[in-house]
């Protein structure tokens, strides 16, 4: 009964905190300026690819880098879906686009989705062989398929553009597309996290042999978050073009993984709301660190600009944090309205064990 | 195809893939011991050419002595990496060590980028590797039998350390089990840096031939050997030196005959090892020569 009533409270305190956050949404575009506003959908879409990748890495114990590859078929994805034949025909100078690609125009919200589900169905695909290896060999195997969906697109002259990469995508991605796919992400990861699947993901982790004992099939589990996993970083691909307006296969390289790595390693692997924390943090982090680059007078002294030294910041934080915080800021404790109010939190990670 | 551009390829085939497996043993040694992937070993292969390339330009050392000063700073460099980035970790989930293994490489590579610049520059090539052999149609540089040469010379080399040595007694032993290693007085720490400093150095003799092969150098050269070599390390068998070189070949061999047979496919020259790696794993998830080993509970 005490249970009920708690639930009702977690639900309608969730709904206000949503209610509240869009109302939010609506002041920040009156009074904030491009590029707060761009940084703050870029916050939005490093969360749902941190997500991507703490679903299969920190909940499922699975260690993927494939995260840039199945953005990039997203991001394509929704491109040439939303881009006007006008556009499409201005884009591909070299060789004309696939006619099949021309005239293909639908709404954004289904542009998105089909995104997720293309990228779904690669990550299904990839998934089945792939995941019967473990570990390191693991890494390794999915790091090679980003590389390989790379080197890919960048040979597909007329479905891609290859190379030349594709310019003037419509930017549909506002703040309301970016956070409320966000948000629809979060709860959707909470619920399946805290489901029987869920509980099947974290068994996996902790121990994959008596997991199997126990009864959960591996390869089905592991494949569902997989797959998932896909969907998601499919999607954020797809937010990400759309609010970029120009992408190209260099884009989805490993660099873009080892950054949303950073992100699940600093939020906490298996940690939801460590993942939103640490994605914002980190996205804020990378245009405050432009500051390097930028020459710099101290009045007595002035510096040159040098630039790259972001990039050399960025792998430095990455190091340490594993380093010395290695469970992250969170662990795998979550922020939630139990432990908020006081009473007997709502389910606490292992902290210290592996 | 005719027979002579046939062994022109072959000759070719086996010049890289030889380069492929001198790498692919530094990252085969390493990994037998501390189970690690060091993603950092493509980006000494980075700084050794870039060593040279400084050593000749602006300390005008003899080209030999600068391959020599530069193989000495990597190993220091391995050496280094190790025990800032690796040895704290130790006793961490192998997930750590392999983002901060990623960490360090990354640093590297941007490091690269600021210090060395971004423009690639051109490595100087001393004229004995430039002369070209003429032998029935089928003309080898003579950088093209050198590189297998040397390669050959510290393969077997290695073998040696590995199975004749005392130091490499203690290796296999620390490969095996590191605990029991320690119990029976072997310095693990001091094996560890070891294995390091010896992969690294086979890293910047890799690093300079490939410079010579290719003299265009940039702080990002090094990904992509770093990878495929990785690739050669685990199709061959990860740990084991034979199955280094086995890899090495052949991804080295199968990768010019693809550009040769399907030059249609030659954009996709990259993805070749990938897929080669995946293909294999699936087969034999422990590579060519990998033992299975079974899992304990």
């Amino acid at each position: 009964m005490k249970n009920m009533a708690k639930k009702y409270r977690n639900a309608i305190l969730t709904t206000v905190l949503i209610a509240a956050f869009f109302i939010f949404l609506s002041w920040t575009k009156t009074h904030l300026d491009a590029y707060v506003m761009r940084i703050f959908n870029l916050c939005a879409i490093n969360t749902i690819l941190a997500l991507s990748l703490n679903l299969t890495n920190g909940f499922t114990g699975l260690f993927s880098l494939g995260t840039a590859g199945f953005m990039a078929i997203g991001a394509y994805t929704s491109a040439l879906l939303t881009m006007p034949p006008g556009i499409k025909t201005m884009n591909f100078f070299m060789q004309p686009i696939n006619p099949m690609l021309l005239n293909i125009n639908v709404h954004f919200f289904f542009a998105l989705l089909i995104a997720g589900i293309l990228s779904a169905l690669v990550g299904f695909l990839i998934g089945a062989p792939v995941l019967k290896l473990k570990g390191d060999y693991l890494a390794i195997a999915t790091l090679g398929f980003g590389e390989i969906i790379s080197v890919v697109f960048t040979n597909t002259q007329t479905i891609t553009n290859g190379a030349l990469g594709l310019k003037g995508i419509p930017q549909y991605t506002d703040q309301y597309w970016s956070w409320g796919v966000a948000i629809v992400i979060i709860l959707g990861l909470k619920s399946l996290v805290n489901s029987s699947y869920g509980r099947a993901f974290k068994a996996i982790r902790e121990d994959e042999i008596a997991a199997q004992a126990m009864g959960i099939n591996l390869f089905s589990h592991k494949t569902l978050s997989f797959t998932v996993s896909a969907f998601i970083a499919g999607i954020g691909g797809a937010l990400l073009a759309n609010l970029n307006s120009t992408i190209d296969p260099t884009m989805f390289r490993f660099f873009f993984t080892y950054q949303i790595l950073l992100m699940v390693v600093l939020g906490g692997m298996g940690s939801i709301t460590g993942s939103v924390i640490s994605a914002c943090i980190i996205t804020v982090l990378m245009e405050l660190l432009r500051v390097v680059e930028s020459p710099m007078d101290l009045g007595f002294i002035s510096l040159p600009g040098i630039s790259g030294m972001r990039m050399v910041v960025f792998a430095i934080l990455l190091i340490l944090v594993v380093l010395f915080l290695r469970h992250g800021i969170m662990g795998e404790n979550e922020i939630s309205w139990d432990m908020l109010l006081g009473k007997e939190s709502g389910h606490r990670g292992n902290f210290g064990s592996q | 195809m005719t027979v002579g551009l046939f062994f022109q390829h072959l000759v070719n085939g086996i010049s890289l893939g030889s380069l492929y497996a001198l790498i692919a043993i530094g990252y085969t040694m390493v990994y037998g011991i501390v189970r690690l992937i060091n993603f950092a070993h493509g980006d000494i292969i980075m700084l050794a050419a870039y060593f040279v390339f400084f050593g000749v330009g602006m300390f005008s050392l003899p080209w030999w002595l600068a391959a020599v000063v530069s193989i000495a700073l990597t190993v220091l460099v391995g050496i280094v990496i190790e025990k800032a980035a690796y040895k704290p970790l130790r006793e961490a989930p192998r997930i750590s060590v392999l983002i901060s293994a990623i960490g360090v490489s990354f640093f590297l590579e941007n490091m690269g980028l600021v210090v060395f610049g971004g423009r690639a520059k051109a490595f100087y090539v001393p004229p004995i590797f430039k002369g070209v052999i003429n032998i029935s149609g089928v003309s080898i540089t003579s950088l093209g039998i050198i590189i297998p040469i040397i390669s050959a010379i510290l393969l077997i080399g290695m073998v040696y350390i590995v199975n004749h040595t005392v130091t490499g007694m203690a290796m296999r032993a620390c490969s095996k089990d590191m605990d029991t290693a320690k119990l029976m007085g072997i310095d693990v720490d001091g094996i560890i840096s070891f294995t390091f400093g010896i992969g690294s150095a086979l890293a910047a003799v890799g690093g300079i031939m490939w410079a010579l092969k290719y003299p265009q150098i940039h702080p990002l050269i090094g990904i992509m050997p770093g990878l495929k070599c990785f690739i050669a390390a685990v199709v061959g068998g990860i740990g084991n030196i034979p199955g280094a070189m086995l890899g090495g070949f052949l991804l080295g061999l199968g990768e010019i005959l693809l550009v040769a047979f399907l030059p249609g496919l030659s954009g996709y020259r990259d993805a070749f090892a990938f897929i080669i790696l995946i293909v294999i794993l699936l087969f034999k998830p422990t590579g060519i020569l990998g033992e299975k080993v079974a899992e304990k509970v």
